[in-house]
């Protein structure tokens, strides 16, 4: 037992190259998240740079050309370097195979693959940061960026390359949860957080070819002038925009879908209660994937569609909220009568319902035609996604970090300061981006570094407050990090929640380096919080 | 953790057996080639999309092709499929030899689908049918079209990505001709050999749809 306690995946082996060219999915979990974390931290720099422009009306700290890189580069490694990948990537890999009792992930070389892929895709992006940026937004709308003469090429060669990460990544978690789960782990036993990432990778194989193949015609548009998205040469612009949304309107639940899973798991633990409607949560994941293929013309209401198409795509786009609510009352059924522990993963996962909830209506307004056409390109859609994506994802992921940090590192943070931290982050939100639908609603147009003096009042507010935002994620990372000093590790039997799934009970907190000593044997479901007592066990 | 001295080495230590090993391995394939056909698939739609707007344009442009070559290379890669097909059935009945033979004849006449295939881009490229800008072909049969450019544009993306899968594809092939004559490949473990035949079919099916939409109709 004493040298089992030394042996973790973090300990052993030793040295860098064992971490270089490990396949051990939990040190590429590792690698997947303080790449994430670092690009987040750049792209946070970024949003804090345009917020302190926008301080005040007009051109006071950069001009407009550099204000326009700023946007594109801050929305670019936000979703294709850090939200994308990040939650498969890092948390992903680290838990699905200790959640399905398996030694590894299906294909651990073609893990590590796709780690190198992924940082090959963000040379290419730092690339395109030092030679000049890019100006046209993540978008990367023709006939604009056939023409821009910034660096377009290297920009989206970068996520073309990235997509194949993306790919392999799904491609491997698909197999990996239909054939390593462990004898008698059937599919309605498994942990929602797998029921998401099934979802997620999903999508994840069958939208990133399309704009991997939109990247390459968009690259030889400006290469060779192919004339397929350039009306000068006999080509239709808009055709992009409907490549462009049928990826991306899907990959907006790539990104979110990763985060009701981990919602999933954060609320029954902390209310040690079982889920209330595990088959709904399940199969709306699943609804949600389907119908978010179907939607993608609601980004194009404006772009010249016909009536008839407006209808349609508008009448399915509401069709996305119904999956959507029945996973938010799921959630609520579930904190219903439990033992609710205000935790910092569980703040977490509170802000997020309240946040994604905003999120998801507003996203309700836009899906109808006559409101989108006013507000289209305003900063009640920058307000939106930023509710959605922000509000709900990225606080999933500071959630789910919180909740699985002492499972991953062995160590646990100050959590006082985390609790602080989280509510830090909610009013800041709040105070960043609920101005901002007043903003839009009033006409002020996205992507200007510049604006009319009605609007100052309302965006110096929103400047202020996105300072404690920032702040408040950044001290929140520091807390995590901080724990990591010395003598500070746990007790390797340590469930600090009292979870119920394979990876709490079975394995030690940092984890064995082939995930269990032997194979578990499944006592109980994810959720038998009914049935089984886990307690809580939390030991220096 | 180590497994016990009856497992084969080729099994590998996250696998119970060499069962769950196949089936995950196939399963992967599967998705694989459904990431292909999306890939594709996106190519597919901006055809038909332009199709529809230039019809006469299409129909016209077509006839530049050399429909005698895109059918040769129809039938080469056809017979590769088959002779894919033999190399995993004679491995699979113990026959080293045989499977190692059918596995180099795969790569040669993938080979002989690029010559024949850069013999027809050569020609293209003297007459100026080029994708695009550099297209400078004003020959009579085209004179009243507009913008053919636009069909050599598809058609050098959608058979240039197809070559490559060639390319890749003859390497994969390289690799199997390699593991075979090893030894290492055999009846008992050719799991490589029949994912890179799916892969190799899949190759070929796509060559099947490529050829009547730009050599026929
Ligand atoms: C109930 C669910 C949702 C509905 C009905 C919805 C609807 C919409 C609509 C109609 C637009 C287009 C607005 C416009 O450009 O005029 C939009 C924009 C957007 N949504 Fe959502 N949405 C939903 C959830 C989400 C989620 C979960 C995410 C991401 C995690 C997301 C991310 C975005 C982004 C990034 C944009 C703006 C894209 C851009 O122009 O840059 N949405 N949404
Ligand atoms: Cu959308």
């Amino acid at each position: 037992m004493a040298e089992n306690q030394k042996q973790n995946y973090l300990t052993h082996p030793k040295g860098i190259m064992s971490w270089l060219l490990t396949l051990d999915h939990k040190r590429i979990g590792l690698m997947y998240l303080f790449g994430g974390i670092a690009f987040f931290f750049l792209g946070g720099v970024l949003a804090l740079g345009m917020r302190l422009e926008l301080a005040a009306p007009g051109n006071d700290f950069v001009s407009n050309d550099t204000y326009n890189n700023m946007y594109t580069l801050h929305g670019a490694i936000m979703i294709f370097l850090f939200i994308i990948p990040a939650i498969p990537g890092a948390l992903g890999n680290i838990l699905l195979p200790l959640m399905l009792g398996a030694k590894d992930v299906a294909f651990p070389r073609l893990n590590l693959a796709s780690f190198y892929i992924y940082t090959v895709g963000a040379l290419f992006v730092m690339y395109t940061i030092i030679s000049g940026g890019v100006d046209t937004g993540w978008t990367f709308y023709t006939p604009y960026s056939t023409t821009s003469t910034s660096n377009v090429i290297p920009m989206t060669m970068g996520i073309f390359v990235i997509g194949f990460s993306s790919i392999l990544t799904g491609l491997n978690f698909i197999a990996t949860i239909h054939k390593m789960r462990i004898p008698g782990l059937t599919w309605y036993k498994l942990p929602l957080f797998v029921w998401a990432l099934y979802g997620t990778s999903l999508v994840q194989i069958t939208a990133t070819p399309v704009i991997a193949i939109t990247m390459v015609l968009l690259i030889l548009e400006r290469l060779l002038g192919i004339g397929i998205f350039d009306p000068a040469l006999g080509g239709d612009p808009v055709l992009y925009q409907h490549f462009f949304w049928f990826y991306s309107h899907p990959a907006v639940y790539i990104m979110i879908l990763p985060a009701f899973g981990i919602i999933s798991e954060i609320i029954p633990v902390h209310s040690r209660k079982k889920v209330w409607g595990y088959k709904f949560i399940a199969f709306s994941t699943l609804s949600i994937a389907f119908i978010g293929f179907l939607v993608w013309g609601h980004h194009m209401f404006t772009s010249g569609q016909s009536v008839f198409s407006q209808i349609v795509f508008s009448f399915i786009t509401y069709f996305v909220g119904i999956p959507t609510g029945v996973k938010i009352f799921s959630w609520m059924l579930t904190m219903y009568k439990g033992q609710v522990s205000f935790t910092p993963p569980m703040l977490y996962a509170l802000s997020f319902l309240f946040l994604f909830t905003i999120g998801g209506l507003t996203g309700i307004f836009l899906g109808a035609v006559a409101l989108d056409i006013h507000l289209h390109d305003t900063y009640f859609v920058v307000a939106h996604f930023h509710y959605v994506m922000q509000g709900g994802t990225i606080i999933a992921f500071l959630g789910g970090l919180h909740h699985w940090w002492p499972k991953s590192m062995g160590t646990m943070y100050n959590q006082t300061v985390a609790n602080i931290c989280c509510l830090g982050v909610f009013l800041g939100f709040n105070g960043t981006f609920f101005p901002q639908f007043l903003l839009g609603l009033r006409g002020m147009p996205r992507r200007y570094a510049t604006y009319d003096q009605q609007y100052a009042e309302l965006h110096n507010y929103s400047s202020f407050w996105s300072g404690i935002l920032g702040l408040s994620i950044f001290i929140s990372i520091m807390n995590l990090l901080w724990s990591l000093r010395k003598n500070n590790k746990l007790d390797p039997g340590t469930n600090p929640w009292g979870g119920m799934t394979l990876e709490w009970t079975h394995t030690t907190s940092p984890p064995h380096p082939h995930n269990f000593e032997e194979e578990p044997v499944l006592e109980h479901g994810p959720y038998d919080y009914d049935k089984v007592i886990v307690e809580p066990t939390f030991k220096k | 953790m180590s497994h016990d001295n009856s497992s084969p080495k080729f099994l590998q230590h996250h696998f119970h057996d060499v069962e769950q090993q196949y089936e995950t391995a196939k399963l992967g394939m599967w998705a694989f080639i459904l990431t292909e056909v999306l890939t594709f698939g996106g190519l597919f739609v901006a055809y038909v999309v332009y199709r529809s707007w230039y019809p006469e344009m299409f129909v016209g442009a077509n006839l530049l092709l050399d429909v005698n070559k895109g059918l040769l290379n129809t039938i080469v890669l056809i017979t590769s499929s088959l002779t894919m097909v033999l190399a995993v059935w004679a491995i699979q009945k113990k026959n080293q030899k045989l499977s190692l033979f059918m596995l180099i004849a795969t790569f040669l006449f993938a080979f002989m689908f690029l010559g024949i295939k850069y013999l027809e881009y050569s020609h293209k490229f003297e007459v100026g049918q080029l994708p695009g800008e550099y297209y400078s072909y004003m020959g009579p049969e085209i004179a009243h079209l507009n913008n053919p450019h636009i069909f050599f544009s598809i058609y050098f993306i959608m058979t240039g990505l197809h070559g490559l899968h060639v390319a890749i594809g003859m390497g994969l092939i390289a690799w199997l001709i390699y593991a075979t004559a090893k030894g290492n490949l055999n009846s008992e473990y050719y799991t490589p050999m029949e994912m890179i035949g799916i892969f190799w079919h899949l190759v070929d099916l796509i060559w099947i749809y490529l050829f009547p939409l730009f050599y026929l109709i």
